[in-house]
């Protein structure tokens, strides 16, 4: 029997599939689809300490083999999720992730320790990288001082798993990686969306409502595929990789790359069964070529 | 499911006819279904209304207006061809709950697709509606038809090729506010808007389909919201796309 189980700090997963933030609702979308239970883990979507109602519409274009989206971060505020989430989310029987945002550090804080006396949440990712709202998310994570300065604060308020989600609209994600590890992560997540932007030439007009948006989608793969091998290369903490999985052999490739678990972010949209098949296929890969375990795999890339 | 066939109904339309394997799961009229695009130029899922159901022989069929890429490959499917589908999805309109005696199905273009089904529905609980179809042109209103064999059908066209001349709020069927006791419609916003604008003056309940762009279908991405009055914006897919416009923010 193949050994699918990988670990992010003291976080052991049953396998390396998880769902992205945003991509998976709060995984009850999806039960009707798939058994939840068979992922790694899921990572519900970004929550932030005051309720917020995000962005206007229209949110969303289509692109090449890809799609923009410029939600904003749309939630009903931590408290919320504490009273009417968690009871159903925690009973799951899979790693409960949530990902944590905020538009200054005391949000993040706060927020992050309201979530760490949560018992059957084991791990926040830490949004660094949102880039559809107007102050905080992206802005913290462009700079390797202030990634360090909000990784730190929220490290002193968190005791459990940190992984912090970064933002691939840098010059050198490396450089970004090592601060937060420096500041206390157990991990880091790459890659959140590429910005970008829509226009509609008859109308001469965007097409978001702010003009510009987060790129998401196949389209987007081979860039994320490049900074997480950059920057497993680059850190000591464990790696997630995404941007653009669709398929098992995707997944493989970050894998490859040198992450220790990987994220389905939007081929969920298209098939809300895929992660489920993706942990068949990693599990038929290894059977295949005679592996016995998914650590074999992780940054076994040949490059010579 | 598997296409069994597929034909231009009107200048930019194709009818869809698909088979379900196996009994046709329960479905409202309003619901919709989430359509693969055979093709791999186009990523995201084509929202599509129901537009009529057999139950005997478990088929759905979808009206579709070809308006880009996704569309025109759905058009270009063969008899005999496997598309992949979820459905039913979101909220129908709420005949089955609520009480309706006099309904006024209003449609535009191609958002008459789903008021065919509601039709069949109304009529098998021995109600016969009366539909009330605007476009540009006649040969823009589709499926007149199919319409008849369920309730009456009033029209108005922009160049008077068919029925009154005008918009459907023009029309003479709406000289008598009573006739009513409920609007259900589907159809381009601003003629929602107008349709809900005389329906709050003449206090005749009333429900709207929304068409927003969708990614998930499912209620995940929070890409398709509208602003309501009670809960601020939420998915059309999944709380609509039916709303009662007693919901929607548009007129305060």
């Amino acid at each position: 029997m193949v050994q699918l189980n990988t670990k992010i700090g003291s976080l052991e997963l049953k396998n390396p599939v998880m769902t992205a933030s945003g991509t998976f609702g709060y995984g009850t979308e999806y039960a009707d689809f798939m058994d939840i239970n068979r992922l790694g883990a899921i990572i519900v979507k970004g929550t932030t300490l005051n309720p917020r109602q995000g962005n206007p519409y229209p949110r969303m274009a289509e692109t090449p083999s890809g799609m923009l989206n410029a939600v904003g971060l749309q939630n009903k505020g931590v408290d919320y999720f504490v009273d009417h989430i968690y009871p159903e989310v925690r009973k799951f029987q899979t790693n409960v992730i949530v990902n944590v945002s905020g538009s200054c550090i005391e949000d993040y804080v706060q927020c992050a320790s309201i979530i760490n006396t949560l018992d059957d949440i084991p791990a926040i990712e830490l949004n660094i990288s949102c880039p559809n709202v107007k102050q905080g998310g992206m802005a913290f994570g462009v700079k390797p001082e202030s990634a360090a300065q909000v990784v730190s604060a929220v490290r002193k308020a968190y005791d459990k798993t940190l992984i912090v989600k970064l933002s691939p609209n840098v010059t050198d994600i490396t450089e970004i990686a090592r601060a937060v590890e420096g500041a206390g992560a157990d991990s880091v997540s790459l890659i959140n969306t590429m910005l970008g932007m829509a226009i509609d030439a008859e109308k001469r007009k965007p097409i978001l409502s702010t003009i510009t948006g987060g790129m998401s989608g196949p389209a987007v793969k081979p860039v994320a595929l490049r900074m997480v091998w950059q920057t497993a290369k680059a850190v000591k903490i464990p790696v997630i990789g995404l941007g653009g999985i669709c398929s098992a052999t995707d997944a493989i490739e970050f894998l490859l790359a040198g992450a220790a678990a990987i994220q389905i972010g939007t081929a969920n949209f298209i098939d809300p069964s895929i992660s489920e098949k993706v942990v068949d296929g990693i599990q038929e890969y290894l059977e295949r070529h005679g592996f016995n375990s998914v650590q074999e795999i992780i940054g076994a890339l040949e490059t010579d | 499911m598997l296409v069994v066939s597929n034909r231009m109904v009107g200048p930019c339309a194709t009818l869809l006819t698909l088979q379900y394997p196996g009994d046709l799961p329960d479905m409202i009229a309003g619901q919709f279904a989430e359509l693969l695009v055979p093709s791999a130029k186009v990523l995201l899922r084509r929202p599509i209304s129901i537009h009529a159901i057999d139950r005997v022989n478990n088929l759905v069929e979808f009206l579709i207006q070809i308006v880009g890429e996704g569309t025109q490959s759905l058009a270009e499917l063969k008899q005999g061809d496997k598309v992949n589908v979820l459905l039913p999805l979101g909220n129908g309109f709420s005949y089955r709950t609520t009480h309706v005696a006099r309904p006024l199905l209003v449609g535009g273009g191609v958002g008459v697709a789903p008021l065919l089904f509601l039709g069949q529905e109304l009529a098998e609980h021995g109600i016969r509606p009366t539909f009330l179809f605007g476009g540009r042109t006649e040969d823009l209103i589709l499926r007149k038809e199919e319409f008849i064999k369920y309730g009456d059908l009033f029209m108005t066209t922009e160049d008077g090729s068919a029925g009154e001349k005008g918009f459907v709020t023009n029309h003479s069927l709406l000289m008598d506010s009573e006739s009513f006791d409920r609007i259900y419609a589907c159809g381009p916003t601003p003629m929602l808007k107008a349709v809900a604008r005389w329906a709050k003056e003449h206090e005749t309940a009333c429900e709207v389909s929304l068409e927003h762009r969708m990614a998930c279908g499912i209620g995940a991405c929070l890409c398709c919201v509208e602003d309501t009055a009670d809960s601020g914006n939420v998915c059309v897919c999944k709380e609509g796309p039916v709303f009662n416009i007693d919901r929607l923010k548009w007129f305060n």
